[in-house]
């Protein structure tokens, strides 16, 4: 309908423009949202109207069945100021028609959906619009009346496509739902009757949580590497928050622990009425005693600390440093995650400065003799003499990048016994002219 | 009053005053008894606070001095205790090969960089707290008294020594705070760079007091690159002399 017919209508029409990046936002919100019906929650791909996909198998008895399922979720949507429809069936296909184009009944029985399909029309087998127009056109309104054509007929005229939604609808062919995000492998939750609001409550709560799904990881021998806490709040919105570990752990207190700084992060708001922990990532973890002596320094306790600054700073910015075969001082060294094993390879043997500067600062140099440390030079507006200088330690790229020119390193001492770790790129009598550079500084 | 009851108040006030040996967890030795006897613990005193600073320059970057005297305590520590010490600097990392050549191995050291220098702080009171390190280093550019004396009680609490590498104002809470600036070296200029040679202030130390120049012992100490350890180069006495000659000798 034009703008101008529907003005026509109704004279007091609000106009919006469409905004599609926010309308497939909220759907997506939605689907989240829906995850507390089940993991495997989708927002609909295929875009006649917004959709969501729930997979509901094995969920239904939580909410009573499927009838009462259905009623739960359509009754929660409308108080939340949507207009919903939803269906449920044996496949995607068969919900996705009733819920469109059924007009009753939305609880499609199990292997009926043969007979729930046969009254609808061929617009309900999710067909481009002119498909179904034609498909009209040829007499075959409804989907019933395709059950009787040969398929080697549809085939010739449609393509595959009609057959395809037709199988799919009717279950001969299987059409898997993606869900938003993949279902976690463990998980927990808690549906509360009176919503809660309160921090303590919420953090008792996920305590309590913490526990049973510490104790299920327990019974198969499992620790977490990332955890999500989301909290599915009164308003349909959701909040989550995650944390890793540097190895599998199941500690209860340890991971509540880790959590608390981010806790407050899952601002109840109105309040929350379901609280869900998902282990996102696990491994395995041998059975072990808890509770050592407090005294006794277990590795345990270096893990939970570098645990607790990882989730805080960032895994990435808790490092060993370790050698690197390489003679180039700004490849010499390569981070690993701090419990990663330290490969044995040592350090140089020649004099390494305590700083290196990220970035070699050029220096103003007198150096009368070539290939010899400058007897001057001037750095950051300072000037030093040098008094006593290492022989120099050429060093060039790797054979396989050499790109930037061959470096003499000099360690040199001023007058006040500052050492600087001087280079010259470049060689005398060369062009360009040799270039001084300080690299670093030494003890 | 005999001398038995004498030693033993002595004893109890040096407890009460979290001096001496009995005070402390333990200590780990510097490995230069000259030092080691002016601190009253014997060594480096675990479960404190101790400062480390360094000789300003004025053009905003300060000599690798205290950088590489903090990280000689830290790896002498971590030797000591067989258990990994933690560094926590927000800057410009150290070059761990340089730090590996004065005894912090990447076995040993492990490095946090956090973004902003609040962090450090935390991440530094997070470390003190965990008895399977044998020593935390943060550097530091504001600490006020209030934060190092949280350290100071954390450290107690844990026994694990806590390092700041201060390149600010002094904490003030700190039961040893050193000062250490590079000094020339002594040998034939011919012969290129000498052993790391460190002038060595001891500005403070609890329970010792300080001379009319505000110091409680100063010592000249030089890196013996082979042995891996400090030794003493000179008599404090002489160092006035030394620039003259070289002077003479540039």
């Amino acid at each position: 309908m034009s703008v101008a017919d529907a003005l026509a209508v109704r004279p007091g029409l609000v106009l919006a423009p469409a905004d599609e990046a926010a309308d497939r936002a909220l759907v997506d919100r939605l689907a989240d949202w829906c995850s507390h019906y089940t993991p495997w929650a989708a927002a609909d791909a295929w875009t006649e109207g917004f959709g969501l996909w729930l997979d509901v198998t094995g969920c239904a008895h939580l909410f009573g069945g499927e009838e009462a399922l259905l009623a739960h979720l359509t009754r929660r949507l409308k108080r939340l100021g949507f207009s919903a429809r939803a269906a449920l069936a044996d496949t995607p296909g068969a919900a996705w028609a009733r819920a469109r184009y059924g007009a009753n009944h939305p609880c499609v029985p199990g292997m009926g959906q043969r007979d729930a399909l046969a009254p609808l029309p061929v617009a309900a087998l999710r067909l481009a619009p002119e498909t179904a127009a034609t498909l009209s056109g040829l007499g075959l309104r409804c989907i019933g009346d395709l059950y009787g054509i040969p398929r080697a007929g549809l085939a010739a005229r449609f393509g595959r496509v009609v057959a395809h939604r037709l199988d799919q609808a009717l279950g001969h062919e299987s059409e898997p739902i993606s869900p938003r995000r993949p279902p976690p492998s463990h998980g927990v939750h808690a549906a509360f009757a009176e919503p809660i609001a309160r921090a303590e409550d919420v953090a008792e709560a996920v305590r309590r949580l913490l526990e049973r799904l510490c104790r299920q990881l327990e019974a198969e021998g499992l620790g977490l590497r990332r955890l999500e806490v989301a909290a599915f709040r009164v308003d349909a919105t959701s909040r989550s928050i995650a944390i890793g570990t540097s190895r599998p752990a199941r500690d209860p207190r340890h991971l509540f622990r880790l959590l608390g700084e981010d806790l407050p992060a899952l601002d109840p708001g109105f309040g929350i009425e379901l609280l869900r922990l998902s282990a996102l990532e696990v491994a395995p973890l041998a059975p072990e005693q808890t509770g050592l002596e407090a005294g006794d320094a277990c590795p345990d306790e270096f893990v939970r600390l570098l645990d607790s600054l990882g989730n805080r700073l960032g895994f990435d910015r808790v490092m060993r440093l370790v050698p690197q075969q390489s003679h180039v001082p700004e490849r010499a060294v390569t981070r690993l995650p701090p419990t990663a094993p330290v490969p044995s390879v040592s350090w140089p043997d020649r004099r390494r400065p305590v700083r290196l500067f990220s970035r070699p600062e050029p220096v103003e140099a007198m150096a009368p003799v070539p290939d010899s440390p400058p007897v001057m030079f001037r750095w950051r507006n300072r000037a030093h003499r040098v008094v006593r200088a290492d022989s120099a330690e050429r060093i060039a790229d790797e054979w396989w990048r050499r790109i930037a020119p061959e470096r003499d390193y000099y360690v040199v001492e001023d007058e006040v016994g500052r050492r600087f770790w001087l280079f010259r790129e470049g060689l005398y009598g060369a062009e360009p002219p040799p270039r001084w550079y300080v690299h670093g500084v030494f003890a | 009053m005999p001398s038995a009851d004498l030693a033993r108040l002595r004893a109890r006030i040096a407890a009460l005053e979290g001096v001496g040996a009995e005070a402390v967890p333990g200590a780990v030795a510097l490995g230069l008894p000259e030092v080691d006897a002016v601190l009253p613990w014997g060594g480096l005193a675990l479960g404190c606070l101790h400062e480390v600073t360094g000789v300003p320059h004025g053009n905003g970057v300060g000599d690798g001095a205290a950088t590489a005297f903090s990280a000689m305590l830290l790896g002498r520590l971590a030797a000591g205790e067989r258990k990994p010490a933690l560094w926590i600097g927000h800057g410009d990392m150290p070059y761990a090969p340089g730090l590996g050549q004065l005894g912090l191995g990447p076995e040993r050291l492990v490095l946090v960089r956090p973004y902003r220098a609040a962090q450090s702080l935390w991440a530094l009171e997070e470390g003190v707290r965990c008895r399977a390190l044998a020593g935390v280093l943060a550097e530091v550019w504001d600490v006020d008294l209030t934060a190092a004396r949280r350290l100071q009680l954390a450290a107690k609490a844990s026994g694990v020594p806590a390092l700041l590498l201060n390149h600010g104002p002094a904490c003030g809470a700190a039961v040893t705070r050193w000062r250490v600036g590079t000094s020339p070296s002594r040998s034939d200029p011919a012969l290129g760079v000498g052993p790391w040679r460190w002038n060595v202030e001891l500005l403070r130390c609890r329970g010792r007091g300080v001379d009319d120049r505000g110091r409680v012992a100063v010592w000249e100490v030089e890196w013996d690159e082979q042995a891996r350890g400090l030794r003493l180069a000179a008599p404090a006495a002489d160092r006035a002399a030394a620039p003259q000659r070289f002077r003479a000798a540039g």
